[in-house]
């Protein structure tokens, strides 16, 4: 690890502050310590930092690690920093920087250990910690689970103020003022008559000091950029097509190709006949690999053509070949040996469902393909001493020691250079771009190439949601929810995805029953246990990961034994609701929704609220059911995210996250037929269209101190809460995602 | 053959059936054109031809009659075109890569119908999918576009 950090680091001063003459601040100093790999390569001079923000007389330029897939990740790293540096926006460039160690996410073992969020209990957070010092050992820079606000929102803060004071520091040794009398303001140090010292200019001079660690935070209430709405600073760039994206990169020389693996995931290619892909115009190479065959090109399309001519020899797939059996495989492991976890037990559930008049229900949830709409993609180049990549990924550091390995480098060789992504919702936490471009390049050394994934491929090549099922019992009297007793079964995508990393995660795995166990409600007897279902097709993270599914499952039989027990679908979850954070987002919820005012004909509301990644959401869907199928009218959000950093991309990302968990819903899935996915393009995996997309009314509650991301928890209330809306509007109980087998969608 | 984009001429030896789609991105290298599903479901890929969006990766090169205009010839940075504006006004974009699609096809539509109801903009954008979910966004940023450009 010592050596990745060193090469790492000293790339990063070559291409910056030792050069350049400018300064790299971060928020500690790394010691000078004989035997701390990092002050062994500094030159004379050099100041070692943790890098964040980067000054010299060019320019400012703030590096900001998290990778952005369309969630405004950039500019909220960007804001964080300039808050504290008293710098504006249109004054700084960013980059995410080279992978390092140095920018390991913190707040990801938060969501990784099994004590619910709002427990703060000392063995919650001892643990937390760990898994904190564990991400720390691994270098885990990782972009997912909703973590990059609470990971960067003092570290970045603090990375601006501390290069501030600096600035400030060296003004005062170059003026003999006292530090304490000057101000900062749009990149300068202001002295007590007005001139103004430039930070570019002064860098030279705070490159030689030392910085000043010992940095207070300002008060929210004198922020100038958090919590205010902002310009983003790729939209103007996003809404002329000059934002340049992974697939978009180009170099000089540069070829093309694309890629055929066996479409039965994971299985072997036997055999190829290239036939007449061999002669077709601009086919360069076609190259044999384990998994399949890459052509290289001169056109993409070319590539493509070359590909459909190409005649190949699959081995069969390492699951079961249909669909039906994946199912039975989740309905066998209902029994004690697959047992996870029992997450949760109140009261005592088999004595409260004893002679009671039991509810009972099944649930299922498909497959489903993650597709943002950016194929994958990445551009290569392979040398004898040097490997470039350029690529969005959601793991960079991972990226380049898998890289390493594969060529059997040093991963000090590997340069992946991270790019803007469009979309990923954890598609770009896998490896499969990347392994195939450094195959191809490898096999033409010097050459750049691009491959790009067809649509077709990329379906095929998914990893998917994790398949589940949930089984439930209850019992009701008085009106009231007496007893809920939720088994469930899925295949866990943890261990899928771990698995691949060759990191095999320890212990129960906390998603299987996520948004489900840590349901904020006091039902006198309640339990949840976990079973997982042997690996099948192979999954990984989708977009709020286990709550995606866990979550539809609970707040689908909370809804079916409320309406059991005759009593309101808000009234009773406000009663049974045991936390001040969830009762204030079903609060929210029913006011802004006027919950209980008469409703049109034909029309129904649901009501559903998961606690995912920390962050309590509530939604409130409402239906009417016309005669060509059902149209989703309007969605009220409320969520609890401890502070807005940018209300209008919080609003935004709300926004998509509700059409995400209701286009998915709605009609998609992925089934296997003879080892391979059926769907393979959107006619077949649509989710939401503009025509169907509701109005959608977003708050946000800031009543936790703990700061929150809204990436992924806004998806799982989705799906329950438009199952019990069409349940209210036409009687019909939706069990099984995608709903548009049961039910018409406009 | 010959073909015009964005007002520049340009001069390309392709096969007849290879779809526009890919003349721009790979032969012009003309990235702001985004291939998403290369068949006619996402509209990531729309572009003009003669002021009418089309998508091009159904567009044969051969089938080409007439100019194209692609994203970056709409408007620039610098001299946005009204649609853009209020793409920008809208903060519309998450992941952006829709976008260019969506406003080629909205700067189309607006052309055709300048004053259009609600259910005439979702009919016109339906056929542009937005994984990112920026629907909601979409629909108020066209009813300005269609304000600002009647109003020019
Ligand atoms: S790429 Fe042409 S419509 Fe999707
Ligand atoms: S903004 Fe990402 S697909 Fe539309």
């Amino acid at each position: 690890m010592g050596r990745i950090k060193t090469i790492a680091r000293r790339s990063f001063l070559v291409g910056s502050a030792a050069i350049l003459g400018g300064v790299a601040f971060g928020t500690y100093l790394v010691k000078r310590d004989p035997a701390n790999p990092l002050s062994a390569d500094a030159a004379a001079g050099d100041a070692v930092f943790n890098p964040w923000v980067k000054i010299n007389e060019s320019g400012i330029t703030l590096v900001t690690p998290h990778t952005d897939l369309g969630q405004g990740a950039a500019m909220m790293q960007a804001m964080l920093i300039a808050e504290e540096l008293d710098v504006e926006i249109d004054q700084v460039t960013t980059t995410p920087g080279v992978a390092a160690g140095a920018y390991y996410n913190t707040a990801l073992g938060d969501e990784a250990v099994p004590f619910r969020s709002n427990d703060d209990s000392f063995a919650a957070e001892a643990m937390r910690s760990t898994m904190g010092a564990v991400m720390k050992v691994v270098g885990a820079q990782v972009t997912g689970g909703s973590t990059s606000v609470p990971d960067s929102y003092v570290k970045l803060r603090k990375a601006g103020a501390v290069a501030r004071e600096t600035l400030k520091a060296a003004a005062a040794a170059e003026t003999g003022l006292d530090a304490a009398d000057l101000t900062t303001e749009r990149g300068a140090v202001v002295l007590p008559d007005g001139m103004r010292m430039e930070y570019t200019t002064l860098a030279a001079a705070a490159a030689q000091i030392e910085p000043v660690n010992d940095v207070t935070l300002r008060d929210p209430a004198e922020w100038r950029l958090v919590g205010k709405p902002m310009q983003r600073l790729d939209i103007v760039s996003k809404s002329t097509g000059t934002q340049t994206f992974g697939i978009d990169v180009k170099l000089d020389g540069m070829v093309h190709a694309s890629v055929r693996m066996n479409p039965r995931k994971g299985a072997e290619l036997l055999g190829f006949d290239a036939g007449d892909a061999e002669g077709m115009r601009g086919v360069q190479k076609i190259i044999g690999l384990p998994y399949g065959v890459a052509v290289v090109a001169d056109n993409t399309w070319r590539a493509f053509q070359a590909l459909d001519a190409i005649e190949y020899d699959w081995a069969d797939a390492p699951f079961p070949a249909e669909q039906a059996d994946h199912w039975k495989a989740v309905e066998a492991s209902f029994v004690a040996d697959r047992l996870d976890k029992e997450w949760r037990h109140d009261g005592d559930v088999e004595a409260a469902l004893e002679g009671a008049d039991v509810v009972e229900a099944e649930y299922r949830a498909p497959y489903v393909a993650h597709q943002p709409l950016e194929p994958l993609s990445a551009v290569a180049k392979v040398t004898d001493d040097r490997v470039d990549v350029w690529v969005s990924h959601q793991m960079p550091g991972f990226a380049e020691q898998r890289i390493a390995a594969r060529l059997g480098m040093e991963t000090g060789q590997i340069f992946l250079h991270n790019q803007y992504a469009g979309g990923s919702f954890g598609h770009r936490l896998e490896f499969d771009n990347i392994d195939v471009v450094v195959d191809i390049a490898r096999e033409i050394k010097g050459t750049p190439v691009k491959l790009t994934f067809s649509r077709e491929e990329d379906f095929a090549q998914d990893y998917n949601r994790q398949i589940g099922m949930a089984r439930g019992r209850g019992a009701h009297a008085g009106g009231k929810v007496t007893a809920l007793d939720l088994d469930i079964a899925t295949v866990s995508a943890s261990r899928s995805q771990s698995g691949r990393l060759a990191a095999p995660v320890p212990g129960p795995d906390v998603q299987l029953a996520a948004g489900a166990w840590n349901m904020r409600y006091a039902v006198p007897n309640l339990r949840v246990r976990a079973y997982a279902v042997p690996e099948l097709a192979p999954t990984s993270s989708w977009r709020s990961v286990g709550a995606s599914t866990a979550g539809f499952f609970a707040e689908s039989f909370v809804d079916e034994l409320i309406h059991a027990a005759g009593a309101d679908p808000m009234e009773e979850r406000l009663r049974l609701v045991n936390d001040d954070d969830a009762r204030a987002v079903l609060e929210a919820v029913a006011e802004m929704s006027d919950w209980g005012a008469p409703l049109g004909p034909r029309q129904g509301r649901g009501v559903a609220i998961v606690t995912s990644f920390g962050v309590p959401t509530a939604e409130v869907v409402q239906v009417t059911d016309t005669d060509d199928g059902i149209k989703i009218d309007h969605v009220w959000v409320a969520a609890e995210v401890g502070r807005v950093i940018d209300p209008v991309n919080l609003e935004n990302q709300i926004m998509g996250g509700v059409v995400w968990g209701l286009g998915h819903a709605m009609n998609s899935e992925i089934t296997y037929a003879d080892g391979r996915a059926e769907q393979d393009n959107y006619h077949m995996a649509e989710g939401m269209r503009l025509h169907q997309c509701p109005v959608i009314e977003v708050r946000a509650l800031e009543n936790n101190p703990t700061v929150r991301g809204v990436g992924e928890p806004p998806v799982p209330p989705a799906a329950p809460a438009l199952a019990n809306a069409i349940f209210a509007a036409t009687g019909r109980r939706l069990r099984e995602m995608p709903f548009y087998h049961t039910v018409d969608f406009l | 053959m010959k073909l015009n984009v964005n007002g520049t001429e340009h001069e390309v030896d392709v096969e007849d059936d290879m779809p526009l789609l890919w003349v721009l991105r790979d032969e012009l290298g003309i990235t702001g054109v985004k291939y998403g599903c290369g068949i006619a479901q996402c509209g990531a890929c729309t572009v003009h031809v003669d002021g009418v969006a089309v998508r091009s990766c159904q567009l044969a090169a051969g089938d080409l009659d007439g100019d194209v205009t692609t994203i970056e010839g709409l408007g620039t940075p610098d001299a946005l075109h009204a649609v853009q504006e209020a793409w920008v006004e809208h903060q519309v974009a998450q992941c952006g890569y829709c976008q260019s699609g969506q406003i080629m096809q909205a700067a189309s539509f607006l052309d055709l119908n300048s004053a259009p109801t609600d259910d005439q903009i979702d009919q016109a954008m339906s056929g542009n999918l937005c994984r990112c979910g920026t629907y909601p966004r979409i629909r108020a940023a066209v009813k300005s576009a269609a304000t600002k450009l009647q109003r020019a």
